[in-house]
């Protein structure tokens, strides 16, 4: 039962968060909201058991691309209050087509049958690192040391990127 | 062992989907409302983030460790293209000394 409240909890603080991330004029408050939003969303990770993800998930995504957002806004100067906005009209649309998006999704998934759901208590820990590891470095090896030359292409093309221009 | 998956059982699955799914068309209404190139970012990354959090639920509840590798995978992605974006973004800003996304509409023609 204390897991059903922590659900309703974390969900409706990541929904709000999430809103105050489109709804807030600045761009630091906007990241430092996604953060929150982050954190409740790692706090889903640990509800569902998955423990790697949730520790993953906050060294990648509190860790390294908040930091990322926080030094573009702080090295740009970017925190201007709502310089550019769209007219009224154009962000009623966007609200009604993702609403419409959001039934259509519901509408769709309300009699989805998920099917039979397993009960094996001693299968249930595939979120722990060394269950998950090993289905990683057997099954998904090859995808694994490919991302990481996707990283590397990556890195290189970033430090390419942001390098002034000679000329 | 016992008591952790009657825990997990006790939320039905169809709320891990609701709840998603309110994430994801917050997402889309960021992409689709904002005309700061930053807050189109995040709002991408909020959609990522609510198709990993789908994609762990459906792991859990079926004992399959494979969507858990993928939302890795999809963590590991997000991260280059976040580094990639922002340095995009940086170089834009150097050129035409904005974010707006309405000024980036040079290459429409």
């Amino acid at each position: 039962m204390l897991s059903l409240y922590l659900f309703y909890f974390l969900s409706t603080v990541a929904l709000i968060s999430a809103l105050m991330v489109l709804l807030s004029k600045k761009p630091i408050h906007s990241v430092l909201y996604l953060t929150l939003t982050f954190f409740t969303l790692a706090g889903h990770y640990i509800l569902l058991n998955a423990q790697f993800l949730a520790v993953v998930h906050i060294i990648v995504y509190a860790g390294a691309i908040m930091v990322l957002f926080l030094f573009t806004v702080m090295l740009l100067n970017l925190n201007l209050e709502g310089e550019f906005q769209k007219s009224t009209l154009m962000k009623f649309v966007a609200t009604l087509t993702g609403g419409m998006l959001f039934l259509v999704l519901i509408g769709t998934l309300k009699s989805f049958d998920v099917g039979t759901l397993s009960e094996h208590p001693e299968l249930t820990q595939i979120g722990l690192v060394k269950n998950l590891g090993k289905t990683l470095y057997s099954d998904y090896l090859l995808p694994f040391e490919l991302s990481s030359i996707l990283f590397l292409s990556a890195m290189v093309g970033a430090v390419m990127l942001g390098k002034k221009d000679k000329n | 062992m016992e008591t952790t998956i009657t825990q997990i059982q006790t939320i039905p699955l169809q709320y891990y989907i609701l709840f998603c799914s309110a994430l994801f068309s917050i997402g889309v209404i960021g992409v689709l409302a904002k005309r700061n190139a930053l807050v189109i970012f995040m709002s991408v990354e909020l959609m990522l983030n609510s198709a990993n959090l789908l994609l762990t639920a459906f792991s859990a509840y079926r004992n399959d460790p494979a969507g858990q590798i993928f939302v890795f995978f999809i963590m590991v992605v997000a991260a280059a293209e976040v580094a990639i974006g922002l340095a995009l973004l940086v170089v834009v800003y150097r050129s035409t000394h904005t974010i707006d996304i309405n000024a980036l509409n040079r290459l429409k023609w």
